[in-house]
């Protein structure tokens, strides 16, 4: 069994080059057969939304992203795994997040970009406020449980890396 | 030794700080009994974690659940449930 790869984790307040990413995984190698990204990004809520803004754990965003991380590639046989995350103020059409899976078959790469946005999801210390186009502040973004049993289902069904 | 307690979030802006440093008075052996005494620290704090069944909190940057003992913690972060991706 080859070892696990090692993920890529970036907390930054700058965006970030979706193809760049991939390019960056991709480079110089020919053994890989499937790449899934996810974005995530920022949405105007019907014209009401401003912005967002992303607070963030120092330190703890990278060492939980980093777990959730190494978990995935544990369960999956991952050629590549990236996971960047920003902070700070956000404007709707902006990048939030991204995940980039490798693999040789397209399951692994799929199954693993989805289990780590739902962890993240409900694990990753960030919190999001908004702030609306009419000048109010709009509060803080309520967690939802939906998001919580995403995260469960994994608990269930573990593929074997082979 | 002092602990450090970091806020984010609601937590931080009810608290109206964004970290201190504690003497955990004796007694206080888990994250639940921290919760409880820091409830009684004040106005803001009782508003902070008027319900703290909903705080998540984290020892030295991990997860940990309510009932886990914090002996030893030197960083203790209470937050809202997470929002992030």
């Amino acid at each position: 069994m080859p070892a696990a790869v090692v993920p890529t984790v970036r907390i930054q307040a700058e965006d970030f080059d979706v193809a760049a990413e991939i390019a960056k995984m991709t480079q110089g190698r020919a053994d890989i057969g499937a790449v899934v990204t996810f974005s995530g990004l920022c949405r105007d809520e019907a014209g009401r939304l401003a912005a967002l803004e992303l607070e963030h754990y120092p330190g703890m965003a990278e060492a939980e992203i980093g777990r959730i991380a190494a978990e995935a590639v544990q369960r999956w046989p991952l050629q590549g795994l990236t996971a960047i995350h920003r902070h700070g103020r956000i404007a709707p059409g902006e990048n939030i997040v991204l995940v980039v899976a490798a693999s040789t078959h397209r399951q692994a790469a799929f199954e693993a970009a989805n289990f780590l946005m739902d962890y993240l999801k409900s694990r990753a210390p960030f919190w999001k406020k908004e702030h609306h186009t009419d000048g109010s502040e709009g509060g803080w973004v309520d967690a939802k449980e939906a998001d919580d049993e995403a995260a469960s289902r994994w608990k269930q069904a573990v593929p074997k890396r082979n | 030794m002092s602990t450090r307690l970091i806020y984010f979030a609601w937590v931080r802006e009810r608290i109206g700080k964004p970290e201190e440093d504690v003497e955990l008075p004796a007694g206080i052996e888990t994250v639940a009994d921290l919760l409880r005494w820091l409830k009684s620290r004040g106005e803001e704090y009782e508003h902070a974690l008027q319900y703290p069944d909903v705080i998540r909190v984290a020892i030295n940057q991990e997860h940990v659940e309510h009932r886990e003992k914090i002996a030893g913690a030197r960083e203790i972060a209470l937050f809202p449930p997470m929002t992030g991706g």
